[in-house]
């Protein structure tokens, strides 16, 4: 959902009030797009994944725990959280915290790869009020979807979608990340949208956790980015997008609908699965990292009080960009982007539309962009067997995430 | 389903409506429609918050000066247009 850019804004218009954009600058009193990830363990392993998740992390926020900042967030009027993972559903205790977070009027928008949308699974998300589904799925057909998300990802996706469908959930969003190898089928995901009575979502590819390996080979090219630029202006009132795409806004004179910020630490944030709180969902590494949901203050403290969401919400000097007449549509794009891509904070984006970021990145390798703060893959070595893609787990819940709660 | 923005008539905010303060004004949260608001003016803010007592939309910006009146009505009409208050029926005239 894009709930700040979306959302009318009502004010008496006197020519004082500075733009709501401006305002957000400052940060919030609770965050509004709060993204919390309830564990590291997956039964998939995307190449892209953006918290390189895999294995379960053993201190992961037991259920008390997570309770105790679902009360947090309900006094905080955080009126809604984003889950994901990992795959969120296979936590033993997921359904006892869906069922909380709702009763607590906290709305849950869960992301799932479908794994637990059994028949009688969407039968219970149809009958929750305040609950929304967001399958992910990164390809139209099996060919391009599985290549990223691996085999059998794209049936078990459609699967969980039809079964949703056939429950009468409702609209719940197919969320696909753009790639060089999808952009072509925006007109297909927008058609299996309308099919099945969902609303389509597409998000930036950014280099984080594994993304970082496969960016560069992945992201769209200059080409397609105008091309998504057109299709959002063309079909966007239907379509989510996470108002991910703001730096594209330096394409054109007509901005992208959405909230045009880099929302880090101002009206965006993360909780990580053992409750390290980053200043965005892209952005797992310590030096945005924030604090702790454990520690005196809780996810309160954090939000309020933390040094580095201090610094994030004060204003920013454009750097390199401050010369180029396209800043104020851009922002200079995602902060998460330029770090994991060695590019400096207040510089272009690598994706700047004009050219500027790949221009100013440091030769490949030299010197290395910062790694990914933290890696849950699935381990193992892949074995010659004449079959290249075959690996051995070391250990059974190396590969499977239900193993480990057994 | 949602009338016209009628100043003559009571309004109040909606039970299914939220306000969280903020910086700038408050955040309005429909729990119905899942849809958020901004109301930018912390004087938006008082008004919303008092409408229920006043008999009439137009009765609840009577203290505010001139142009911020007009311009509070505008954004009252949004508001309603959203769901974020609504008419107050006769029924339960004078709870706030």
């Amino acid at each position: 959902m894009t709930p700040a850019g979306r959302a009318p804004a009502a004010g008496p218009a006197t020519g004082r009030i500075p733009p709501l954009v401006e305002q957000f600058k400052g940060g919030l009193a609770a965050p509004i797009c709060l993204t919390w990830e309830w564990t590291y363990a997956c039964n998939l392993s995307c190449v892209h994944c953006l918290s390189s998740s895999g294995r379960r992390d053993p201190l992961e926020l037991s259920t008390a725990e997570i309770m105790a900042v679902v009360d947090e967030l309900a006094a905080m009027q955080v009126f809604y959280v984003n889950v994901g993972g990992g795959e969120p559903t296979v936590r033993p205790d997921f359904w006892e915290l869906l069922d909380y977070t709702v009763a607590h009027r906290v709305g849950v928008k869960f992301s799932t790869n479908g794994l637990r949308i059994d028949r009688p699974g969407a039968r219970r998300l149809a009958g929750m009020g305040y609950v929304d589904v967001q399958i992910s799925l990164d390809g139209a057909n099996q060919e391009v979807n599985d290549a990223i998300r691996g085999p059998g990802s794209f049936d078990m996706a459609l699967r969980a979608m039809h079964n949703l469908a056939e429950a009468g959930f409702g609209e719940f969003k197919i969320s696909v990340v753009l790639t060089r190898h999808n952009v072509s089928q925006l007109d297909d995901f927008a058609a299996l949208a309308d099919r099945l009575g969902a609303i389509l979502r597409i998000t930036r590819l950014r280099p984080s956790g594994r993304g970082a390996d496969v960016w560069d080979r992945l992201h769209p090219t200059a080409e397609q980015q105008r091309e998504v630029y057109s299709w959002l202006l063309e079909r966007g009132e239907r379509v989510l997008t996470g108002d991910s795409f703001f730096h594209l806004n330096a394409l054109g004179a007509t901005p992208l609908p959405g909230l045009n910020l880099c929302g880090a630490g101002r009206v965006v944030c993360l909780i990580d699965p053992v409750g390290d709180v980053y200043a965005c969902p892209f952005a797992i590494h310590e030096a945005f990292l924030a604090g702790n949901v454990r520690s005196p203050g809780g996810f309160g403290g954090v939000w309020r009080d933390s040094p580095l969401f201090t610094r994030l919400r004060m204003p920013a000097a454009g750097g390199a960009c401050n010369s180029c007449p396209a800043f104020g549509a851009c922002q200079g794009g995602c902060m998460a982007a330029k770090f994991f891509t060695g590019l400096p904070l207040d510089g272009p984006d690598p994706e700047c539309v004009r050219g500027h970021g790949l221009a100013s990145r440091p030769p490949a390798g030299r010197p290395k962009p910062p790694r990914p703060g933290k890696d849950h893959s699935h381990r193992g070595r892949p074995v010659a067997l004449g079959m290249p893609s075959r690996r051995i787990p070391a250990k059974l819940c190396d590969s499977s995430p239900l193993a480990a709660d057994r | 389903m949602i009338s016209p923005f009628d100043p003559a008539r009571r309004y109040r905010l909606s039970p299914e409506v939220a306000l969280r303060p903020e910086p700038f004004g408050a955040l309005a949260y429909h729990f119905g429609n899942r849809r958020l608001c901004f109301l930018k003016v912390p004087e938006l803010v008082e008004v919303v918050r008092g409408l229920g007592a006043y008999s009439s939309a137009g009765d609840a910006v009577s203290g505010l000066p001139g142009q911020d009146r007009a311009a509070c009505l505008r954004a009252l009409a949004s508001l309603a247009a959203a769901g974020v208050i609504v008419p107050d029926g006769a029924g339960s005239a004078g709870q706030p």
